[in-house]
C-alpha cells in the first residue's frame, strides 16, 4: 500500500474519531440536570410501597439520585430490559412484524428556488432524502445551481445515517462535486441533528483527492410567526485544508452564506417562500476571486418552494 | 420541524378548513356496499343512529371493505358486517359463544375481544394467539363468557382498527344486573381519517408535529413579554427549548385530519338516544378510537359512573370524565329536559364527537364550545420536582378571587424558574413557595399559605424509586423522568381546575368481591419511552422488534410498575389478565384492563398470572403500538 494512501486512511480514522468524540460531548451538552435532592431537607426519600420491596430486590433499588433528563449514560444499577424474559423467546408462531421494522423514506426539497442578484440569476436546488428504518438510513443530500440550462455547480452526497443519540445522527459516505471542472469526489463524514434551542445543525468533514480536506458547517432555525408563516434564517460556511487554485479555492475559511427565507405553509408539505441571501468569499478564496476580476460577495433575492413527499 | 419560541395560551389557530363536522347522513354507503343485510336483533338497538345488534350464542361476522363517506369525500373503510361501528354483540355471562369470522379483505385480519378473559388462542392477536385470519378464511372463535359488563372488540392487524374495524360487546350478568336502568345505550366514540393510516404514520415519521397547529409562536412570546416581562417570558420557555420539547404536544393526530364519531356518526350526523322523562338511562361509553382521548360531559346533566372497564364500581357522580383509548365507562343519567348534548371533546381541543339525548328524535341541545387547549407543565415533564401537578381537591382553598378559570393548573405556577435555581429552593411546606411574579395566572392566589387541603398531598408526592433500563440512554429515548408523581387524583392535562367535577382514578373503587387482597410475590418494572423527534415509541427504550418476551410466572401475584418517561398519556393494556390498580399509599383500588399512565407518572398494579399463554401488552394508541410500544407477555 502506498504511503500516501496510508496517510489518507489514518487521517480518515483520526478525523472520524474526532467527530465521534465531538458528538459525544455534544450529547453530554444535551444533558439537562434534574433536581439535586441533597439540598432539600423536607423531602422524604422512603417511598411507601417500595420499602417492602427492598427485600425482594437484591440489587437494591433504593431511591436513585436524579441525574439528568436527557443524554447521559446509564447508572451502574440500571435494569437489564431483557432480564424479565427468563430465557423465554417468541413462540412457534412468528411474532408480528410492526412498523418499527418497516422501511420508510421521504424526499424533502428544502429549497427549489430562483435566485437573483444585480449581476446574475440562477436556479438553485437543495434536496435531502432518506430511506430506511428508524435508526439506520440511507441519506441523500444534493445541492446545486443551474443557470442558462447548465449545471453551474453541484454537490451530491450519499451517506449512511446512523442514529447516535436522541437528537443526533452520524453520517458516513461520499460526496461528488460536478459543474466546476474538473469533477471531484470526497469521503464524507459528519453529524446532523437538533441542538438545544431548536437549532438544526449539519457539520460534515470531507477528505478528497490529492490530500484535499474540507469542513462544512451549517445551521438553520425556524421561527414561527403564526402556525403557517415561518421565518427560516440559515447560515453555512465552508473551510478547506489547502488551496485548490484550479477551482479558485483558498485554504481556511473560504465562503459563507447567510439567508433569511419566509415561507407560508399552505400545507405542511408545500410552502412557497421568498427571501434574501448574502453570499461571500473570504481570505485566500476572496483574493483569488478578486484577481480573477469578480466580486467577492453578493446579495440575492430568492423565491421558491419548499416541499416534501 | 417547527420551532417554538413561546408558549401559547391563546385559542388555537385552527386551520382554515374548520374541524370537519362531517355529513349529516355520513357513514357507510349501504346502498353501494353489496353486502350482508344488517341484522336487527332487538328493539333496544333501534336508536336514531345505526348501531346494529346481534344476540345469542352463535355469530357470523364478515370483515370486508366498504365505501364510506363521513366528510364529503368517499373512502374505503374496513367494516364488520358492513357497518361502522360493527354490530354490538350481546352475550350472557356463562354462555359459550361461537363466533365465525370471515375475512374478505385482501390481507390478513383478526378480531381481538378487548378485556375478555379467555384461552389465549381465542384472543385474536396475530403472532401471539394465532397467525391471523387469512384472506378468504373463516376463523371460529369459541370461548366461555366468564364476565359481564361493557366491553368491545377490534382488529389487531395493521391499521384496520383505524379504518373502522371495531364494535361493542354488552354482556348481561348471569344473575340479575345490579345496575338498573330503563334505557341502555352504547355510546362508542371513535376517530376517522380520510387519509390512509400508513400515510399518516409516514408524515409523523418525517415531521412529528405535522398535525399540531397549536404550536408556540413568536407572537405568543411577545404577548408574554408585554404581560409578564422579558425575564419571565424567557424563563417560561427555557427548559422546553433546551430540551427541544414542545409543551403543546398533546396529541399526535388532531382534527386537522380526524373527524370524531359517536356510534359511527360525525357531529353533523347527530346520533340521538331517546328517553322518556323520568327514565333512568344507562350510557355505555366506549373509547374505540385509535389515537384520541375524549373528555366527555353532558351539559346540564350529571353522570353517575357505575362501571369502569366492565367492572362495577362504587357509584360516583361527576360532571365530566376523560375516557382514554380502549377504556369503557358506564354511567347512569336521569334526564328531564327535552334534549341534552353528549359532548366528547378531544384532549387537544381541536374537535369533538357529539350526539344528543332527547325525548324525541330531531331535537338538539346547544353544543358547548371547545375548551382552550392547555399546554404541558413542568409537573407533566418532571413529576414531583416540577410542581404539584393535578390538585383536584381544592376544598382547602378559600380565595377572595373565586375566578379559577384563568388559573390553568397548579403546576403552571412557573416552577420552571424555581426548579432550576437551587438557591430559590424551599420545599418546606407550601407557604414558602417562591412565586414567580411574572405569572399572570396567579393573581388570585395570594393566600397560598392558608391551604389546609394541600398538606394531604405530601403522602402521595414522596419520591419513589425509579430504575431506568440500560437501553434508555440511546437514540430511542428523548427524556427520562427521575421523580415521577404517583397521585391518582389528577384528572389530567386540560381538566384541572376547570370548575367541573372531573372523574379521576382516585374516585374509582371496585365493588367488594371483585378484587382479592393478596400481596405481590414478584415485581416487574417497565418504562414508557419514546423519541418524539424521530416519532419512535418503545418500552424501556426498546421497540418490539428489539425486545424479548416478558415472563410472568404462572400462578404468581405480580406487581407491575409503569413509569412514564414521556410527556404524553399512554393507555396501557395487558391482554388476558386483570390489572388491579394500586393506591400510592398501598392497597388495590380498582380493577381495569386499560390504565392511563399520565406524563411523568408512576403507577403500579397487581396481576394474578392465572391465564397461561402468550399475551400482548401495549400502549393502546394505535400508532404508538405500531411504532414499537408493544411487548409479548408469556405466562407459564
Amino acid at each position: 500500500m502506498e504511503a500516501k494512501q496510508m496517510k489518507t486512511i489514518s487521517l480518515v480514522i483520526a478525523m472520524f474519531s474526532m467527530v465521534t468524540i465531538w458528538v459525544q460531548s455534544a450529547n453530554a451538552a444535551d444533558t439537562i440536570q434534574g433536581m439535586d435532592h441533597s439540598s432539600m431537607e423536607n423531602v422524604s426519600a422512603s417511598p411507601a410501597n417500595t420499602d417492602e420491596m427492598k427485600s425482594m430486590d437484591p440489587a437494591g433499588a433504593g431511591s436513585e439520585k436524579p441525574t439528568s433528563m436527557q443524554g447521559g449514560a446509564a447508572s451502574a444499577d440500571a435494569r437489564d430490559p431483557h432480564a424479565y424474559s427468563d430465557g423465554y423467546d417468541f413462540g412457534p408462531i412468528p411474532p408480528p412484524r410492526m412498523a418499527d421494522q418497516a422501511y420508510m423514506g421521504a424526499v424533502m426539497f428544502n429549497r427549489l428556488e430562483r435566485a437573483r442578484s444585480i449581476h446574475n440569476s440562477f436556479n438553485a436546488y437543495d434536496i435531502q432524502g432518506w430511506f430506511g428504518k428508524d435508526y439506520e438510513r440511507l441519506v441523500l443530500k444534493a445541492e446545486g445551481e443551474v443557470a442558462g440550462g447548465k449545471l453551474q455547480e453541484a454537490r451530491t452526497e450519499l451517506l449512511w445515517g446512523h442514529a447516535l443519540a436522541a437528537y443526533w445522527n452520524t453520517q458516513l459516505g461520499g460526496r461528488y462535486d460536478s459543474g466546476v471542472e474538473p469533477d471531484q469526489s470526497w469521503l464524507a463524514f459528519g453529524v446532523q441533528g437538533l441542538a438545544p434551542y431548536w437549532f438544526e445543525v449539519d457539520a460534515t468533514a470531507y477528505i478528497g483527492e490529492q490530500g484535499h480536506t474540507a469542513l462544512r458547517l451549517g445551521t438553520e432555525y425556524e421561527l414561527l410567526f403564526t402556525q403557517r408563516l415561518i421565518l427560516q434564517p440559515r447560515i453555512e460556511v465552508n473551510l478547506y485544508g489547502k488551496n485548490d487554485s484550479i477551482r479558485g479555492i483558498g485554504s481556511g475559511l473560504s465562503d459563507g452564506l447567510a439567508g433569511l427565507r419566509l415561507r407560508y405553509e399552505f400545507t405542511r408539505r408545500f410552502a412557497p417562500y421568498a427571501g434574501i441571501e448574502w453570499a461571500g468569499k473570504f481570505g485566500e478564496t476572496a483574493n483569488l476571486v478578486r484577481t480573477a476580476g469578480a466580486k467577492t460577495s453578493e446579495t440575492r433575492w430568492v423565491a421558491g418552494v419548499r416541499m416534501w413527499f | 420541524m417547527k420551532r417554538n419560541t413561546s408558549i401559547s395560551f391563546a385559542v388555537p389557530d385552527l386551520p382554515r378548513r374548520r374541524f370537519v363536522q362531517g355529513l349529516a347522513l355520513g357513514g357507510v354507503l349501504l346502498g353501494l356496499s353489496a353486502f350482508i343485510k344488517p341484522v336487527w336483533a332487538s328493539e333496544a338497538d333501534k336508536t336514531a343512529g345505526r348501531v346494529q345488534g346481534l344476540t345469542g350464542t352463535e355469530f357470523d361476522l364478515v370483515i370486508a371493505e366498504s365505501p364510506v363517506n363521513f366528510t364529503g369525500k368517499q373512502r374505503m373503510a374496513t367494516t364488520i358486517n358492513g357497518g361502522i361501528p360493527g354490530p354490538t354483540l350481546r352475550w350472557r355471562e356463562g354462555d359459550t359463544v361461537t363466533i365465525r369470522v370471515t375475512n374478505q379483505l385482501q390481507e390478513y385480519s383478526s378480531i381481538h375481544w378487548h378485556g375478555m378473559i379467555l384461552p389465549y388462542q381465542m384472543d385474536g392477536v396475530p403472532g401471539l394467539s394465532y397467525k391471523g385470519i387469512a384472506p378468504g378464511e373463516t376463523f371460529t372463535y369459541q370461548f366461555k363468557v366468564q364476565q359481564s359488563g361493557t366491553f368491545w372488540y377490534h382488529s389487531h392487524s395493521g391499521m384496520q382498527e383505524q379504518t373502522g374495524l371495531y364494535g361493542a360487546i354488552v354482556i348481561e350478568p348471569a344473575i340479575r344486573d345490579s345496575i338498573v336502568a330503563d334505557r341502555d345505550y352504547v355510546v362508542a366514540l371513535s376517530d376517522w381519517t380520510d387519509e390512509d393510516p400508513m400515510r399518516v404514520l409516514h408524515k409523523l415519521k418525517t415531521q412529528s408535529d405535522y398535525y399540531n397547529f397549536n404550536q408556540p409562536t413568536a407572537m405568543d412570546f411577545f404577548k408574554d413579554v408585554s404581560e409578564d416581562g422579558w425575564s419571565a417570558a424567557v424563563a417560561k420557555r427555557r427548559m422546553w427549548n433546551e430540551m427541544r420539547m414542545n409543551p403543546t404536544d398533546l396529541a399526535d393526530i388532531s382534527a386537522y385530519t380526524y373527524t370524531y364519531l359517536m356510534n359511527g356518526n360525525a357531529p353533523a350526523g347527530n346520533w340521538t338516544g331517546i328517553f322518556k322523562p323520568g327514565e333512568r338511562v344507562r350510557l355505555r361509553f366506549i373509547n374505540s378510537s385509535a389515537m384520541t382521548f375524549f373528555d366527555v360531559r353532558i351539559p346540564g346533566l350529571k353522570m353517575t359512573v357505575v362501571q369502569a372497564d366492565g367492572q362495577n364500581v362504587k357509584p360516583v357522580t361527576v360532571d365530566e370524565m376523560r375516557i382514554g383509548v380502549a377504556e369503557t365507562y358506564d354511567v347512569l343519567v336521569t334526564p328531564e329536559d327535552d334534549a341534552y348534548s353528549i359532548f366528547a371533546q378531544s384532549m387537544d381541543r381541536t374537535g369533538y364527537a357529539c350526539g344528543t339525548l332527547a325525548q324525541k328524535s330531531g331535537l338538539t341541545a346547544s353544543v358547548p364550545a371547545l375548551d382552550k387547549p392547555e399546554p404541558l407543565t413542568m409537573g407533566d415533564m418532571m413529576g414531583t420536582m416540577g410542581g404539584m401537578a393535578g390538585m383536584n381537591d381544592m376544598s382547602g382553598m378559600e380565595h377572595g378571587n373565586q375566578d379559577m378559570s384563568g388559573m390553568g393548573n397548579m403546576s403552571g405556577m412557573d416552577h420552571g424558574s424555581m426548579v432550576m435555581d437551587q438557591s430559590n429552593h424551599d420545599m418546606a411546606g407550601m407557604s414558602g413557595m417562591a412565586m414567580d411574579q411574572g405569572s399572570h395566572d396567579m393573581n388570585g392566589m395570594t393566600g397560598m399559605s392558608g391551604m389546609a387541603g394541600m398538606s394531604g398531598m405530601s403522602a402521595a408526592e414522596k419520591p419513589v424509586s425509579v430504575r431506568h433500563a440500560k437501553t434508555e440512554y440511546g437514540p430511542s429515548v428523548d427524556m427520562r423522568v427521575d421523580t415521577p408523581r404517583t397521585n391518582l387524583d389528577d384528572p389530567g392535562l386540560g381538566l384541572r381546575n376547570n370548575g367541573r367535577r372531573v372523574l379521576t382514578y382516585a374516585d374509582l373503587h371496585s365493588l367488594p368481591g371483585i378484587m382479592h387482597a393478596q400481596d405481590a410475590e414478584h415485581e416487574i418494572e417497565m418504562h414508557l419511552t419514546g423519541n418524539m423527534e424521530r416519532y419512535t415509541w418503545s418500552l424501556d427504550g426498546l421497540e418490539f422488534g428489539k425486545s424479548t418476551p416478558v415472563h410472568f410466572p404462572y400462578g404468581k401475584r405480580i406487581r407491575v410498575i409503569l413509569v412514564n418517561d414521556t410527556m404524553m398519556s399512554h393507555p396501557m393494556h395487558l391482554h388476558g389478565l386483570w390489572a388491579e390498580l394500586e393506591r400510592p399509599e398501598g392497597g388495590v383500588q380498582v380493577r381495569k384492563h386499560t390504565i392511563i399512565v399520565q406524563p411523568a407518572q408512576r403507577v403500579t398494579f397487581l396481576v394474578t398470572a392465572n391465564a397461561p399463554g402468550r399475551w400482548a401488552w401495549h400502549c393502546h394508541l394505535l400508532f404508538h403500538m405500531d411504532a414499537g410500544m408493544f411487548r409479548e407477555v408469556v405466562v407459564a
